[in-house]
């Protein structure tokens, strides 16, 4: 039996494979350390920064970090969490996003995080950035004034779909999502219902027409239990390991 | 360039000049920065059509490609206008006036900034620091570089544009572009020969080669010449203690040891060129006029790391010094400098390709710029791997400043010990400083490293000096009391920017525009740095119209520590910089702009009265709120 490379985690140790980053070790050791834009079926990105944790007294972006043998990771500090909290608010903060009439309330990655992380307000002032919907699909809307530019549409468009359907363009607080037509419309794509783009959107942009609320406000992902438990449930679980 | 936003275009003629700038560019996807940049040429935007073609052509997805052309400042995917004036923002062109001289002058023209007037012909916006700033305010017209804009310089460029006159026929002498060297050392004092610091590091390491061939001793015997040579030249560097002259301050022969030691078939060398730093132009003199020197440091460079591709990325602003660097290219190609067996060293291939940026100050970091080098948005890398190991199209790649690769031809020629011998010690050489603001004498200082900030205001002639921008925004601020401090490393490092402000300059008003600037050069990739920074020009704004409290500059202080541990790159991390520096060292010129010290609304009730009173046609003051009007 080899023993494993470990790295220490708010003080207790994380067992990790060569290549995995920080937040993938954590993850897969059942340790949480909040994300957004991180999923894991995709290369890490390492964008919206609410993984960043403290590791030997540098701050980085967990899930792009590699793990490393011996390193000391602080994440969950009130320093840490106070950072996430604020870029949390700066997403709020930054596009449109009205809960209370929102079909992916309680599906909601970013709302999610908010109630995790205790964000009460929005802490800035809002922006309040005019993003018209894109309701030209038959099957599909876009409502982009709920995007937090995780780029995971994207990734999984190209990277999956081998479609590119989705891109961004613009730059600064301008970036915004483009899809892949003359027209600019989402309906002059090959989009379909069954791409992988259409179910990793982690807010509510990218919604299938017709299946509103079928899961009424209450049973859903995040209503049954915090984030911090449900990504744990969702991490990809390790083989096991000890005997190899 | 003779634009045309007529029918004919795209047309067939826009057709086959597409084919030809695809042809130029090999078809290649990792080239869409420069296709589109010289596609865009012809009628001066990038139609729909245009972009569907060139997706299609290479392969990519049009979203991918709207996405690229969205994301630098130079290329258009609306209309743009016949004529593109931009009025070059950095500070010190507002302290030359560049303000009031585009406002006069988009009312002559009867357009508003940033709209394209309705007939097409002109539109006039604002634009990043073009590098000219000790002959502001500098001008870019349709790309091209105008310096020393003033009334009668822009009546004339009026006149021109309502003449129809296409950019080729205006006078020379609007281009006209100086080098204003005021102070000379070890580089800008040089003069060599194109090829004579490569043929110092090819005997150099012949020389080495001659005494292990000599010394039957040697350990070293068994080792293959070929590296034997480059190692010689290596180690100069090594001794030299040269660090990096883009801000960074990296050990180059670190550097290029690590690039060297990758396993790799091939390797790049890179000049970062792209000069962006508000308040620097260093680089534009030594692309102008010292771009042979410059040229044999890329060669010695990749003879020492063993690259047979180079790379030049030549800012956008820069564009008119394109032709003539082609030209030396060329020159050097027919001298046996650039090409196959330079200098007949059998083996020693190496050649460079220029590439031109189209609008980003993110892409001079290192990696940004490597992305764009390989046509994407300008977006810089996670880390690790670093580029020396995975650097652009994923081989080994030594990115370095053109300052640094002068300095690594003059090491190659005279030796480490010579360039130690100038500087301080954990700074070697010499550092040149593009002084502007308000001084009598603006231009290019090249100093030994350790000169202190009060020789350098003497030098250039600055009086009442208030304070010291040093490296530009990114940088720091500095008050007199401070002026004995020192321009090295260890100290006061610095990118080259000099900016002097005099007793006369609001600091809040430096600051801003500071800010504006980071808020618009943003890449907008991660969180903090897209929305922070667009925050804390809200912010700064607010407060320059009179609305703040001392909540905004507690908000900014908050913001602060987000960008500082959570940004992507250097950009978010130093961004609040200069509100920090001012307001430690100026806090009065924040504090007399307070409406009150707690908070007060931005929303201005009274004034969103008007509409009312208009309507109302009452005037009296019973119809305000408050009492003054």
């Amino acid at each position: 039996m080899i023993d494993r490379p470990t790295f220490s985690l708010d003080g207790r140790e994380v067992a990790f494979d060569t290549g995995q980053t920080i937040l993938q070790a954590a993850l897969a050791a059942g340790r949480y350390i909040p994300h957004l834009c991180y999923h894991p079926e995709f290369r890490p990105h390492g964008s919206c920064k609410v993984c960043t944790a403290r590791v030997d007294g540098r701050t980085v972006a967990a899930c792009t970090t590699p793990a490393a043998a011996g390193m000391e990771v602080a994440s969950d500090t009130e320093e840490m969490n106070g950072l996430r909290r604020t870029l949390v608010q700066m997403l709020f903060a930054e596009g449109n996003h009205f809960c209370p009439s929102c079909e992916t309330s309680g599906n909601c990655v970013l709302q999610a995080l908010g109630y995790d992380l205790g964000v009460l307000t929005a802490g800035f002032r809002h922006m309040f950035p005019v993003r018209p919907v894109d309701a030209s699909h038959p099957d599909i809307l876009l409502d982009f004034n709920r995007c937090v530019l995780c780029e995971l549409c994207v990734r999984a468009s190209s990277e999956v779909d081998r479609k590119g359907v989705f891109a961004l363009s613009g730059r600064g607080i301008d970036k915004h999502l483009v899809v892949n037509s003359e027209s600019g419309e989402l309906a002059d794509t090959d989009i379909e219902l069954t791409d992988k783009a259409m179910e990793v959107c982690p807010v509510g942009v990218i919604l299938r027409k017709r299946v509103g609320f079928a899961i009424p406000i209450g049973a859903r992902r995040y209503d049954r239990r915090p984030i911090s438990a449900q990504a744990l449930q969702d991490a990809p679980r390790p083989k096991a390991h000890g005997h190899d | 360039m003779s634009t045309d936003t007529t029918a004919t275009c795209p047309g067939p003629e826009t057709e086959r000049q597409l084919r030809r700038v695809l042809a130029r560019w090999g078809g290649a996807p990792t080239h869409l920065v420069q296709i589109l940049r010289e596609a865009q040429e012809r009628c001066g935007w990038l139609p729909p059509a245009t972009l569907s073609s060139l997706a299609s052509a290479l392969g990519l997805p049009l979203a991918a490609v709207r996405g690229v052309a969205g994301f630098y400042a130079f290329l258009h995917t609306e209309p743009a206008g016949t004529y593109r004036i931009l009025f070059s923002d950095n500070v010190t062109d507002r302290m030359q006036g560049s303000e009031a001289l585009m406002e006069e002058f988009c009312r002559q023209l009867w357009v508003e900034p940033g709209k394209v007037s309705e007939d097409g012909l002109v539109c006039v916006d604002r634009t990043s620091c073009t590098g000219l700033c000790d002959q502001g305010p500098g001008l870019l017209v349709n790309g091209r570089a105008i310096p020393r804009a003033d009334r009668e310089r822009l009546a004339l460029i009026r006149e021109l544009i309502l003449e129809r006159r296409p950019l080729e026929a205006w006078p020379d002498e609007l281009f006209e572009i100086a080098d204003n060297v005021r102070r000379r050392h070890v580089l800008l004092g040089s003069n060599l020969r194109p090829g004579e610091a490569m043929r110092a590091a090819l005997e150099r390491g012949a020389a080495v080669e001659r005494e292990l061939a000599a010394n039957e001793r040697s350990w070293r015997e068994g080792i293959p010449d070929d590296s034997q040579g480059p190692l010689a030249t290596l180690r100069e560097i090594e001794r030299s203690g040269l660090r990096g002259r883009g801000g960074a301050g990296f050990t180059t022969a670190a550097k290029w040891a690590a690039c060297r030691a990758a396993p790799a078939g091939i390797r790049y060398v890179v000049c970062n060129a792209d000069e962006g730093e508000p308040g620097t132009f260093k680089d534009r003199v030594l692309l102008a006029s010292h771009a042979e020197l410059l040229l044999d440091g890329m060669t010695v460079a990749a003879f020492c790391v063993g690259a047979r591709a180079g790379l030049l990325y030549l800012r956008g602003e820069y564009h008119y010094l394109l032709a003539p660097l082609e030209a030396r290219l060329e020159a050097r190609r027919a001298a046996g400098l650039l090409g196959r067996n330079l200098l007949g060293r059998r083996g020693f291939d190496f050649d460079i390709t220029i590439h031109v940026g189209a609008g980003s100050y993110v892409c001079g970091e290192e990696s940004a710029l490597l992305e764009s080098l390989e046509g994407r948005r300008g977006i810089p890398r996670n880390r690790p791997p670093y580029p020396v190991t995975h650097g652009y199209l994923g081989h080994p790649t030594i990115v370095n400043n053109v300052e640094t690769l002068c300095a690594a031809a003059l090491i190659a020629m005279h030796g480490g010990d010579w360039f130690r011998s100038v500087g301080t010690p954990r700074s070697s050489g010499s550092k040149i400083l593009s002084v502007a603001g308000d001084c009598a004498r603006p231009g290019l200082y090249e100093y030994p490293f350790g000169v202190s900030v009060r020789e350098v205001l003497e030098d250039c002639g600055a009086q009442r000096t208030l304070a010291v921008q040093v490296s530009g925004p990114s940088g720091r601020c500095i008050d007199a009391s401070e002026f004995e401090r020192r321009i090295a490393f260890e100290d006061l490092p610095t990118a080259g920017a000099f900016t002097v402000f005099d007793d006369s300059r609001d600091m809040f008003e430096v600051a801003r525009n500071y800010i504006e600037f980071f808020a618009h050069e943003s890449c907008g990739f991660c969180t903090p740095c897209r929305v922070g920074t667009s925050m804390l020009r809200g912010i700064m704004d607010k407060i320059h119209r009179g609305r703040g409290s001392l909540h905004e500059l507690e908000e900014m202080s908050r913001l602060n520590p987000v960008l500082q541990m959570s940004a992507h790159c250097g950009l978010g991390h130093t961004a609040c910089n200069p509100v920090l520096d001012t307001l430690k060292r100026f806090r009065p010129a924040y504090e007399r702009r307070l409406q009150a010290l707690r908070f007060a609304p931005d929303f201005d009730l009274d004034a969103a009265l008007a509409a009312a009173r208009r309507a109302t046609g009452r005037d009296d003051a019973g119809a305000y709120l408050e009492d003054e009007r």
